[in-house]
């Protein structure tokens, strides 16, 4: 069976931390950093990137519109 | 694999619409407002209008809408952007126009002007944001907030015998003769997020074909109005909001 991989992008300037594609990802792939951004918010980054089914789930919910999702079938 | 090699142009499956700009949105982090740009954004987009839309902002936290979606925009005095909207659709009749209300906006203030251009079945979409209060003031009570719902002016909860019951304008607007398309959606999960993206669909395509007034409510979260934090305020949503303002098709001829 193909396995499909996926991998997402964060626009960390733009990311609030929100926690919605963290509670969004079916993999438990995303988790909120410890590191703040410059407008001191705990912006979101792939934790578990081997997880990654880029299903886009995350992107769907983020309010900001700042994750982008690649996907490849190997 | 590594990550350098999935991320590639070839293998993009979802990004920023192009009709949004880069311009950091001003409201707090989770709130649906963003969401439902984005959707506005994806099916202007898609429907390759950007050209032709109008959008009337209100006023209320969406006041600013102008500045994130790269379309032509009119700023309406507070609640009458469907009045506003009826002057642009008239004058301009081949342009896509809609109006982006929250329920501040729609279902207070401006009550009467959003009846009357519903019932008069003016060829505008209306996108009505409904998170139970007015969230740019600092969370007063609205009056689509729930029974027993704790705002900022209600701060035992809304009581019917004082403030009266919980206004569903959604319904009221089914009844008109002049809707076309009447639905109610929101944005908490991937399922609801593709579902509203279609309706704003219809509603646009409506508005272009000239059936009558469009009207997609989202229900909403304020997650810092109602205190509480995204996730919290997405599985409240749930529990309280949609049995009063339950999802679904109202009315679509």
């Amino acid at each position: 069976m193909a396995k499909i991989k996926g991998a997402v992008v964060i626009d960390e300037e733009h990311c609030k931390g929100c926690n919605l594609c963290v509670v969004a990802c079916p993999s438990n792939v995303l988790a909120l950093n410890k590191e703040a951004n410059s407008k001191g918010y705990n912006y979101s980054y792939m934790d578990n990137p081997d997880e990654c089914v880029g299903c886009a789930a995350c992107a769907y919910v983020c309010p900001d519109a700042c994750i982008t999702v690649y996907k490849v079938r190997v | 694999m590594t990550l350098n090699e999935i991320i590639n142009p070839a293998n993009l499956v979802y990004s920023k619409t192009k009709v949004m700009n880069d311009t950091p949105m001003h409201y707090c982090p989770g709130c649906s407002h963003g969401v439902v740009h984005k959707l506005i954004a994806e099916v202007i987009e898609e429907m390759n209008v950007q050209e032709k839309t109008i959008g009337i902002a209100p006023v209320g936290c969406a006041v600013f809408a102008y500045k994130y979606l790269d379309i032509d925009w009119q700023q309406a005095a507070h609640g009458r952007a469907p009045a506003l909207a009826t002057a642009v659709i008239r004058l301009l009749p081949d342009r896509l126009v809609f109006t982006y209300q929250g329920d501040g906006d729609l279902a207070a203030i401006g009550t009467a002007e959003t009846i009357h251009a519903a019932n008069r079945g003016e060829n505008i979409a209306i996108i009505f944001i409904n998170n139970g209060i007015y969230g740019m003031t600092g969370g007063q009570m609205a009056p689509t907030t729930l029974e027993g719902m704790k705002t900022s002016t209600s701060p035992n909860g809304r009581k019917i015998e004082l403030n009266g019951n919980p206004l569903n304008m959604t319904d009221l607007l089914a009844r008109l003769p002049g809707t076309c398309y009447v639905t109610r959606q929101s944005v908490h999960n991937v399922a609801n997020v593709r579902k509203t993206k279609k309706a704003i669909r219809l509603a646009f395509e409506n508005a272009l074909a000239h059936k009558g007034t469009s009207v997609v409510e989202v229900v909403s979260t304020c997650n810092s109005g109602w205190k509480m934090t995204p996730a919290d305020a997405n599985t409240w949503m749930v529990d309280n909001m949609f049995p009063e303002y339950p999802l679904g098709d109202i009315k679509n001829l």
